[in-house]
């Protein structure tokens, strides 16, 4: 098997990488690429994120050919990936993070920010949430229900079609931090900085 | 529901922890990947290094230190000292921390600060700020607490906020060392003023300190060296008492 981590100039991905070599422990090659021919012989794909939905959406369209060879990979041939933070993001249809931006359109919905009730509630929400499954999702295979997971964001996803939430987090209100829509997962928590619980979610991606 | 976060803090020297803790499990009680480890083993949030490494040819250390520690601790690696630049930053992003903390170099050029955060999101920058009071207000300090630049701690922490922090890690440096207890007035005052999220730091004594920086302080995190160090307190105990006093901690 083969899992790629798309690198793409989204910001920092050493933390993404470490913790899948942890989980495969050499078993398994763990590309880091955005060259266009390996991500689409792939078995899996990591899309990851860091920063602004616009800057994310700007690096992903400066690499030629990147953003189809994707949706080929997602959308046609119906392969698993798995979008963490602003990867997971960008599936939105647009994203009002600095300017409106077009995101990728895989999962019907909009990209905004999260309603701090005047100051009430601090943004970034960084830190340690509990997470509330809504529906079984593969990612979530023995995953406990309220597990922590570490969240870093003041931008919230809000899909149109509510059956491919598959977790909330409370932060303000009822953010969605997970989807899973047949072959696409994206979770708005970092599961590879949310210790051993997040690396058996990476570890249930990569045995799908 | 969010939780508040417990923040050991390791003072790294020429790639050495200089105060430790003092396990007789510890093969090296020197060794920061190792302590570190360790931290994260007993339920740390995060995990935070500062470099007082003191000439800047060591500067290569503190990054092997980084990149064998993001291989084995799965929780967020927060790095300071000694950040001049952006390229600083971007190294020590590639080496594996999550978050880097920037002191002198905000207040003496905060552009650093404003393109960092562009550049890299504001969830990796941290400004921290050592304040000393001065009568009615507070003072930020920099080079270690060595030059006083005179601005207003307050104003400094909102422009901050503006300029693109993602969260502040405030430290009272007439507390630091003391183990009096955290500033709750300084802690209060500038969580009031910005809305982003502050990190308690400089004081801790015991385990009430944390209670009151979070409750009192009105802080997000508490951030703390000494009780952790020489196993005077696992984080496990504090996280324990903290829960027990109804503070929502992550268990």
């Amino acid at each position: 098997m083969n899992i790629t981590i798309v690198d793409y100039n989204s910001g920092n991905i050493s933390s993404v990488i470490n913790s899948f070599n942890e989980v495969v422990k050499d078993k398994i090659n763990i590309e880091v690429t955005s060259d266009l021919d390996k991500i689409k012989s792939s078995d899996k794909v990591v899309l990851p994120g860091q920063g602004s939905f616009k800057s994310c959406i700007d690096a992903l369209n400066k690499i030629t050919g990147l953003k189809d060879i994707l949706n080929e990979f997602v959308i046609t041939n119906k392969k698993p990936l798995l979008g963490i933070c602003v990867g997971f993001q960008m599936f939105a249809d647009v994203g009002y993070e600095e300017i409106e931006t077009k995101g990728l359109g895989w999962i019907s919905g909009k990209v905004s920010k999260i309603n701090n009730h005047n100051g009430k509630f601090k943004l970034p929400h960084i830190g340690w949430n509990q997470i509330n499954i809504v529906k079984e999702s593969k990612i979530f295979q023995n995953i406990e229900n309220n597990s922590h997971m570490y969240f870093v964001h003041s931008y919230e996803f809000i899909p149109k079609e509510k059956n491919v939430i598959s977790a909330t987090t409370n932060y303000s209100s009822n953010i969605v931090c997970s989807v899973e829509k047949e072959n696409i997962f994206g979770t708005q928590f970092h599961p590879e900085k949310s210790d051993k619980i997040g690396l058996k979610i990476i570890d249930n991606f990569i045995n799908l | 529901m969010l939780k508040n976060r417990i923040i050991p803090c390791l003072d790294v020297k020429n790639g050495r922890v200089v105060k430790g803790i003092n396990f007789v499990d510890l093969k090296d009680a020197g060794d920061p990947v190792e302590q570190a480890k360790i931290y994260s083993d007993g339920g740390a949030d995060e995990i935070c290094f500062l470099d007082i490494t003191a000439s800047n040819e060591n500067r290569d250390i503190i990054y092997d230190v980084v990149k064998k520690t993001s291989k084995k601790c799965f929780v967020p690696l927060t790095v300071g000292g000694g950040i001049r630049s952006v390229d600083d930053i971007n190294k020590l992003l590639n080496c594996g921390a999550d978050k880097v903390s920037i002191n002198t170099t905000a207040v003496e050029n905060s552009k650093v600060v404003v393109d960092s955060s562009k550049k890299f999101g504001s969830q990796c920058i941290v400004v921290a700020i050592d304040a000393k009071r001065n009568g009615d207000k507070w003072e930020v300090f920099t080079h270690g607490g060595r030059n006083n630049s005179g601005i207003d701690a307050l104003e400094y922490a909102k422009q901050m906020e503006e300029n693109g922090a993602g969260e502040l890690l405030v430290t009272s440096m007439d507390r630091d060392g003391t183990q009096a207890g955290y500033d709750i007035d300084l802690m209060s005052k500038i969580s009031s003023e910005v809305n982003i999220p502050v990190i308690a730091s400089g004081g801790v004594g015991n385990l009430e300190h944390l209670f009151d920086g979070l409750k009192l302080g009105n802080a997000s995190a508490v951030l703390a060296a000494s009780i952790f160090h020489y196993g005077k307190y696992s984080i496990k105990e504090a996280k324990e008492y903290l829960n027990s006093k109804g503070i929502p901690i992550r268990l």
